[in-house]
């Protein structure tokens, strides 16, 4: 009996009983949908925060104070300490490090901004020139602040996006003097708009000189850098740039012992690794909870095929009167529960496949920030295999009871 | 052509052992039209179901067209029940929401060989139903299905065609119809048939008549 034989017997005693033929596939159906579906979302979250990250710049690497063990031997947690200065970037931006393009430190300020009646909080960053090209940001409008304004510490600022929004509406913000926590700060610059959401907006920002924030914001603090932030020179030197970093840093120091050092690196890969490796939970998760109502659909074909064989005994006693072996009858219901779960899930898969590509357009979706489900094909291939194989594992118990029926008692059974 | 040696059958009814068959010895010959006679409960379908490879035998010898078939393995039985014997039975059993063609195909599919259709259709045309060949069983008169059922025996080609109670769901007209056809098949084509009845009019049509009673062979005849 030949494969093509054995879809058409199959096909004909699934015929037979369309609406409960329709029903069985249906419990597949909606398994292999939610599968689809969830996984898709999940990916689709997985998409929507890789892009995110993307957006911080994947070649930018960070290095933090870390738990610089004293000589005391007292811990003093992550970003307490106060061991990055002013001439740690001055040596990374000294060629030594042939990766990084360029290093700048951070001071970072909290602070009320009013502008006329209008109130806001944003932090302020005081940092230098280098800035837009370390964090890829574009002007909109004006110009960024210049070493002069560094070295002099002058009082200009450089705002996000949303700050402009929040603060001025439909006023040119150029030229106009803001206060930040009690001092007066001119505007001499609009970055323009990142896009980004989450994670804290990009457009979020205040950026003044550091001389200026040390000067005017962080008081009695002093001149502290809670931050160096270094770009590579792409996302593929990244590593190379952060053992550069990392060398030249511990030398500085005098450290030797590169577990004892007194600063943490951080780059954007890293965070985009724990990040994907977050949402890939989370597409697990949903997958696996879906797949449970695969495996309810799966049960639903088992119990339809011990319905089946039951009800067709005479016919498997004719079949085996007139020469089916076991095999033969065990692979035509083997074959009749396959095709059973694979059309379902082959109906899944194009349902799923609708309507997570028709998710975005309901307003409802649209208008939140519920990511738009991304379909892989591997997803597709996986849902589809294992649809078969669910026909299969399920329809092995009912073809065997099948196959072992004796001819004379399925043939004189009513 | 059939030879039985001895052949005894016991069912197991719980602690109880029945014996259905004790001790048969039948020899049916090619080209033979046998009928085998009895009342319910005589051994009759049990017999039927020996020479039909559908179960085998307690004890005994069974040597089917030269094969000793009382000791084989349930697939060797199946080929066997493929190839060498042909079934026509009371309730005609063609496979529901099957084509008549489809059905007679059928032996011819699990025996995986070609040209089914061609076939399939001779066999159809030969018991007078080459117009009827795409119509389902429920489609056909009780005659008709037996007619269909007498083709899907034959498509093979088969040793022996072994009817049991061919004419038992059918009215007298049709039961003569049916008859008519197995003694021209046995005339004509030489098709060794045994044939299990209860009814004597049913029996006359074969040349040999075999009673059973208790599981015993008591009559053993060639009417005139």
């Amino acid at each position: 009996m030949n494969l093509f034989e054995a879809l058409r017997m199959a096909a004909n005693g699934l015929l037979a009983n369309r609406l409960r033929s329709s029903l069985t596939m249906l419990g597949i159906l909606i398994g292999v949908t939610a599968v689809i579906l969830l996984v898709a979302v999940g990916n689709g979250a997985s998409v929507q925060i890789n892009a995110q990250i993307q957006s911080l710049g994947a070649n930018v690497i960070y290095v933090y104070p870390s738990n610089a063990k004293g000589t005391a031997g007292v811990s003093q947690g992550f970003a307490t300490g106060q061991s990055l200065t002013q001439a740690d970037v001055d040596a990374i931006n000294a060629q030594s490090a042939p990766d990084v393009v360029a290093a700048i430190p951070i001071a970072q300020s909290g602070g009320q901004i009013t502008y006329g009646s209008q109130n806001y909080f944003a932090p302020t960053t005081g940092t230098t020139t280098a800035f837009p090209q370390v964090r890829d940001y574009q002007l909109a409008e004006g110009s960024f602040f210049t070493d002069d304004d560094v070295n002099s510490r002058h009082r200009v600022v450089v705002l996000g996006q949303t700050v402009v929004d929040n603060l001025f509406g439909s006023t040119d913000p150029i030229g106009q003097t803001i206060k930040i926590s009690r001092q007066s700060f001119r505007v001499i610059g609009v970055f323009a708009s990142k896009g980004g959401t989450g994670f804290g907006s990009q457009d979020n920002v205040v950026v003044a000189p550091i001389t200026t924030v040390w000067a005017y914001l962080t008081g009695a603090r002093g001149k502290v850098i809670s931050q160096i932030v270094a770009s590579a020179t792409s996302a593929a030197t990244v590593t190379q740039a952060e053992t550069e970093i990392t060398t030249i840093l511990l030398d500085r120091h005098g450290i030797s012992d590169p577990n004892q050092a007194d600063f943490q690196l951080q780059s954007q890969q890293d965070i985009l690794t724990q990040a994907t490796s977050i949402a890939t939970a989370l597409t697990l998760v949903l997958g696996a909870i879906a797949g449970i109502s695969l495996v309810v659909g799966g049960i639903g074909i088992m119990n339809i095929m011990l319905v089946t064989v039951t009800e067709r005994t005479r016919e498997i006693g004719i079949r085996k009167a007139i020469g089916a072996r076991r095999r033969d009858i065990l692979v035509q219901f083997l074959i009749e529960a396959m095709v059973l779960s694979g059309l379902g899930g082959a109906l899944g898969i194009a349902v799923g496949t609708l309507l997570a590509h028709e998710a975005p357009s309901v307003p409802a979706i649209a208008s939140s920030s519920f990511p738009t489900p991304v379909v892989s094909p591997s997803s597709v291939l996986l849902a589809f295999f294992v649809s078969v194989a669910i026909g299969l594992f399920f329809g092995i118990y009912p073809a065997n009871r099948a196959a072992r029926l004796h001819p004379i008692e399925a043939l004189r059974y009513e | 052509m059939i030879t039985l040696e001895r052949i005894t059958k016991t069912y197991r009814m719980g602690k109880v052992e029945v014996p259905a068959l004790q001790g048969i010895d039948l020899h049916v010959g090619e080209g033979e039209f046998v009928a085998i006679m009895g009342a319910s409960g005589s051994g009759k379908s049990t017999l039927m179901n020996i020479i039909g490879c559908l179960d085998v035998p307690t004890s005994g010898r069974y040597l089917l067209d030269g094969t000793d078939v009382a000791k084989l393995s349930d697939d060797q039985l199946a080929r066997i029940r493929n190839r060498k014997i042909g079934f026509v039975f009371q309730s005609f059993n063609l496979i529901p929401r099957t084509s008549a063609l489809h059905n007679v195909e059928m032996p011819l599919i699990y025996a995986g060989e070609g040209s089914r259709t061609t076939r399939a259709t001779v066999a159809l045309g030969a018991v007078g139903l080459a117009d009827r060949m795409h119509h389902q069983p429920t489609e056909l008169s009780g005659g008709q299905q037996q007619r269909a059922a007498i083709a899907r025996a034959l498509v093979t080609d088969p040793a022996i065609l072994l009817a049991d109670e061919p004419t038992g769901n059918l009215d007298s007209a049709s039961s003569v119809e049916i008859m008519r056809l197995l003694a021209t098949l046995n005339v004509e084509q030489a098709r060794t048939i045994v044939l299990i009845t209860h009814e004597q009019d049913i029996a006359r049509f074969a040349r040999r008549v075999v009673e059973l009673r208790d599981g015993r062979i008591v009559r053993d005849e060639k009417p005139a």
